[in-house]
């Protein structure tokens, strides 16, 4: 059996940077999934999920969000990034998978569950329009720097 | 290498039912724990709630939720109990059982705890409900005891849990 769940590189917050990059992620897996805590500077903060450091508009998402007294619904068309995870001044647990990632024929999805007790839960789809393999994945707090209790960790996930 | 999303350990409720299923003596070896559950209470009603213990304690949780049931919109609620997750119970179709997922970051970490649940307990004839909670546990003792209940009542027979390590080397 091969073996799954097998960890790529582990990333913690700096308090000085609002970005966690996974950089050089080979090709041989099937999936990858990024997992671990954040705690930023304020409340409420969005993660916002680039791949292979494209900033044009090639992205959407569409979000499932409960902030304690009401659960909505929306969508972002022709983004610069997947609003993909929350952050805030309590740990905040984020689960991100990215799905067939290194394939050169399909763009790329992903789902997210982002939880931030201080402010919400999230469940996130997200689309990148691309063909090219993810050899990149950035981790980006719209508000405030990550910080050092922050700690992600990429994983490969093989099916054989 | 480790070995990562390793099985620790599995509870398979028995005949006569459990009030609780329990994982102790957890070591600190992993980065993360995942528990895979699939769950049933006898509760009189539709559905239950499923609360968590950590080292015992019932105190300092707050948590977030969605939830949605099949004939009504999403609803999000605030908790301060320690409820993670909704779950069959005993007026949903027969041997139906919950699936639900349950991911704790960095358990044995000095900081305070986040948990991520996903939960759906469906029904067939009328009724599923989905459940996404995010809680957060402010306590800094590394987690070594992990209790699920069943809120309103006990784990029928065959409801089963399996507690997973993930390590990140």
């Amino acid at each position: 059996m091969a073996t799954t769940y097998e960890p790529i590189a582990t990333t913690n917050g700096t308090g000085s940077s609002d970005t966690i990059t996974f950089s050089s992620i080979p090709g041989t897996y099937t999936d990858i999934i990024i997992m671990g805590t954040s705690k930023g500077s304020f409340n409420d903060e969005n993660i916002n999920i680039r791949f292979n450091s494209d900033t044009a508009s090639n992205y959407s998402w569409t979000m499932l969000d409960g902030n304690g007294s009401s659960a909505t619904s929306s969508r972002g068309s022709s983004q610069t990034y997947i609003r993909g995870g929350v952050s805030g001044t309590s740990n905040s647990a984020n689960i991100f998978q990215i799905n067939n990632y290194a394939n050169t024929t399909t763009y790329k999805t992903s789902v997210s569950r982002a939880n931030n007790t201080g402010a919400r839960t999230r469940a996130i789809v997200g689309l990148w329009r691309s063909t090219s393999a993810i050899n990149s994945v950035s981790l980006i707090n719209d508000s405030g720097n990550f910080s050092t209790e922050t700690t992600f960790t990429l994983y490969g996930i093989a099916s054989a | 290498m480790a070995t990562t999303y390793k099985a620790i350990a599995t509870v398979t409720v028995g005949s006569g039912g459990a009030a609780n299923i329990e994982f102790t003596s957890i070591a600190a070896d992993w980065t993360d724990l995942i528990i895979l559950c699939s769950l049933r209470s006898n509760s009189a009603s539709t559905a239950d709630n499923l609360k968590i213990e950590l080292n015992g304690s019932t105190s300092n949780f707050t948590a977030r939720s969605i939830y949605s049931t099949s004939d009504s919109s999403p609803n999000s609620y605030s908790f301060s109990i320690g409820e993670i997750a909704g779950i069959n119970a005993t007026n949903t179709t027969a041997s139906v059982f919950s699936n639900t997922t349950i991911y704790i970051c960095n358990y044995a970490s000095a900081n305070n705890k986040s948990i991520s649940t996903d939960s759906v307990a469906e029904n067939n004839a009328t009724r599923g409900d989905l459940s996404l909670y995010a809680t957060l546990w402010s306590n800094s003792s590394a987690i070594t005891s992990i209790k699920l209940v069943a809120a309103g009542g006990n784990f029928i027979q065959y409801s089963t849990a399996t507690l997973y390590g993930i390590s990140n080397s």
